[in-house]
């Protein structure tokens, strides 16, 4: 059953991003960010204290201190005070919080940042933190690891083979050769087996960056963009933490949230899909039922950038900037959080009628 | 366009203690989660969306313990959010389950915020070096003592104040069944004769570390009819931030916390609080910030916070009860801390706070506060439905 259609028309009128990297050593999480925010606002003619509601995403583990997003607020400039938030997860879900806040009708524009260093430590290493802490996290199975599972899983059931996988990340790398952000670019090696059946090629890029998007409602957006991307419904589902109970071969949580969010009621014509590894591009494409005639991540997706925290809230953006510039009409845009697709978020971005 | 009026129908908290070795972080959580919604008589399937908040991850050392909790707070094929904003997380939480209530996006919501201290240590937690940045190697009492003395010089307030809020605080906790710290033989000497720790602040104007949850069911107009007891809700919420350090930042009352309140009072209709608003629940993790918040909420003109104090009149029987519960002085799983401010306010105005009820509170203010003093969230909650 879809939801109901929101109460406030609110679209993304304005995305910013950092090139995405593999080190950012000579730039602090506040230096990183600075740019970007100064771009999405200048897209619009904002200052930060016209804006209605700021909300971010990051996550302390990634800073290696607590309240790490503190710093960052500094950087947006908070004075006089502000209407602000933060959540612990990828900026998708910081964007998810300010849709909520904007269709109160408490504000009538939102900015929504987020970003993550992943060079200073080793991510794999680090997200396993994320896991049960009991019984699984003093085990130390690596996101790659817990992917391959997913991989192995995928294979077993005939869904994909090998050479599939590497065409989605070949395709991928081929498509970000447009993309001035993206971090691999053009022909990678598949490379030699990460964790078998996943090869180097099949997995992400470590790397660091952040990204910024402005929400407005109503004519408030009409009046700062040109074409805005209308949010024309955004829903988001967790699944079991345990994996053991969870058919990774597929993804409930996305479809659910694709219902939600009315993705099935019309097809749309291009999808940026939040799938860090190969082969969880083949669970997505199950679960949201997109055929060869949808554009899937012209962006290059998560397997040519993927700075942690912000690289879903990057599929809005990327999604959104389609519609923006006339490219695409209705569009998909998905982010992705915990080990093997545990929770997914689906967004549905339409433009105006041409 | 009208948002949907918030009430809240459910409230549940654990007891508090120091350690709670016999649940993990997941048996904790669920265990407030279960008596919200017992409180409520509902199901974990009446629940369309959980909302959770604590403070830093590295308190417990789980990363993003919402895809753990999942499990746990009936969340599997539902939406979960997971905030973060500081000591005012637990408000904070509340307030985001609350929008999705209010822009009609689900009908009945859990919240949830906690805090196992005991899983870890967090003094550590607070304190990893970070390169290039000036440690604060102070702790939180270190940080807001200067600000404390601030506030003694600018008001000329005596030096006996803290202790009267610590006393009365620590008499309220022994009311209140689900305190932490529960001094049955405290005495106002006991109180000013403890260690000071960072002067003025003494040891037993400080507030203890807690393991300890908090949850509430919110809902929607529907819902609140539904309900077996009588709802609280919601007139006003807000967030507030401003940055940590600036030249122009005032310590000691915060712009940041006045705006939010203003806010918080323009939308509920409150003209004066010293007179509209019943009683408080107000965020004092050393005791003479309820002097100082006194002033930062406009219960008191500047300088006059520490009078009300020193009167009784923030006393269980005063004219303007604050901190009923025990408050942060008695309770302190930090990230629920904000929460359970907000959850004690609209126990008040359902009559359902036992031995530290206040007769007649119909409507009451819950307040929160993180960071250094840079993030504000509160509400307003009442026994009637809000008029418009």
């Amino acid at each position: 059953m879809p939801a109901p259609r929101p109460l406030r028309d609110i679209a993304v009128v304005a995305f910013a991003q950092t090139d995405h990297r593999r080190t950012s050593d000579e730039l602090s999480e506040v230096e990183m960010l600075m740019p970007v925010l100064h771009e999405v606002l200048a897209q619009t003619g904002l200052k930060t204290g016209e804006v209605g509601f700021t909300c971010s995403g990051s996550t302390d583990y990634l800073a290696g201190r607590a309240f790490s997003f503190t710093m960052a607020l500094d950087g947006v400039g908070a004075w006089p005070p502000i209407s602000e938030s933060h959540v612990e997860m990828d900026g998708a879900w910081a964007l998810y919080e300010a849709w909520t806040k904007l269709l109160t009708g408490d504000a009538d524009t939102a900015l929504v940042y987020a970003y993550g260093k992943s060079s200073p430590g080793s991510v794999r290493d680090v997200l396993t933190r994320q896991l049960d802490p009991y019984y699984l996290a003093p085990l130390w199975p690596d996101s790659v690891a817990l992917a391959a599972l997913q991989a192995q899983a995928l294979i077993d059931a005939g869904h994909t083979d090998e050479p599939a996988l590497a065409a989605v990340a070949s395709r991928s790398r081929a498509s970000a050769a447009g993309n001035p952000h993206a971090q691999l670019r053009g022909p990678v090696p598949r490379g030699g087996y990460a964790v078998r059946p996943l090869r180097t090629g099949d997995c992400p890029p470590v790397g660091d960056g952040a990204a910024a998007v402005i929400l407005a409602a109503g004519e408030r957006a009409r009046e700062l963009c040109e074409r805005p991307a209308w949010i024309r419904g955004i829903d988001h589902r967790i699944e079991a933490h345990g994996l053991g109970v969870r058919d990774l071969t597929d993804s409930p949580s996305t479809r659910l949230a694709a219902e939600r969010a009315g993705v099935f009621e019309r097809p749309v014509d291009t999808a940026e899909l939040h799938a860090p590894f190969s082969s969880q591009e083949v669970v997505l494409r199950k679960a949201l039922r997109l055929d060869d005639g949808v554009t899937v991540n012209p962006s290059g997706g998560a397997l040519a950038a993927n700075p942690v925290m912000a690289a879903g809230l990057v599929r809005i953006g990327e999604a959104a900037d389609r519609i923006r510039r006339g490219e695409s009409d209705r569009a998909l845009a998905h982010a992705t959080s915990g080990p093997c697709l545990q929770q997914n978020l689906v967004a549905v971005l339409e433009g105006d009628p041409r | 366009m009208s948002k949907e009026p918030v009430a809240v129908v459910g409230i549940g908290q654990t007891k508090h203690v120091a350690a709670r070795r016999d649940v993990s972080i997941a048996g904790l959580v669920r265990e407030a989660a279960r008596r919200a919604l017992d409180d409520a008589e509902l199901s974990w399937a009446d629940i369309d969306a959980v909302v959770i908040g604590k403070a830093p991850d590295f308190f417990e050392g789980v990363m993003m313990p919402e895809l753990y909790l999942a499990d746990a707070l009936g969340a599997v094929g539902k939406p979960m959010l997971r905030v973060h904003t500081a000591g005012s997380v637990g408000g904070s939480t509340a307030l985001v389950a609350a929008n999705l209530v209010a822009g009609r996006v689900h009908g009945t919501v859990l919240t949830l915020a906690y805090e196992k201290q005991s899983e870890s240590n967090a003094m550590w937690g607070l304190s990893l070096p970070i390169p290039f940045q000036q440690p604060l190697l102070a702790g939180a009492g270190g940080f807001f003592a200067p600000h404390v003395r601030a506030y003694m010089r600018r008001s000329g307030a005596p030096d006996g104040v803290g202790s009267l809020v610590a006393y009365k605080d620590r008499r309220n906790a022994l009311k209140n069944p689900y305190a932490h710290l529960h001094e049955h033989d405290i005495t106002l000497e006991k109180v000013q004769a403890s260690p000071m720790l960072w002067d003025p602040i003494r040891y037993s104007e400080t507030c203890p570390s807690s393991d300890g949850a908090c949850a509430m069911v919110l809902t929607d107009r529907a819902g609140a009819a539904r309900s077996p007891r009588p709802a609280a809700w919601m007139h006003g919420g807000a967030m507030r931030s401003e940055p940590t350090l600036f030249a122009g930042k005032d310590f000691v009352s915060p712009q940041a916390g006045k705006d939010c309140a203003a806010d918080v009072y323009r939308q509920a209709g409150v003209a004066d609080p010293r007179r509209d608003i019943d009683a408080v629940e107000m965020y004092v993790p050393f005791s003479w910030y309820e002097p100082m918040w006194l002033e930062n909420l406009g219960f008191a003109a500047e300088g006059e916070g520490w009078k009300l104090t020193e009167s009784g009149v923030t006393e269980l029987d005063g004219d303007l009860p604050v901190n009923m519960s025990g408050g942060v002085l008695s309770t302190n799983p930090i990230g629920a801390s904000g929460m359970i401010r907000f959850a004690e306010a609209a126990l008040q105005v359902r009559g359902q706070a036992g031995e530290h009820q206040v007769d007649g509170a119909r409507r009451v203010l819950g307040h929160a506060y993180g960071g250094g003093s840079q993030f504000f969230s509160m509400w307003l909650v009442g026994a009637e439905p809000p008029a418009s």
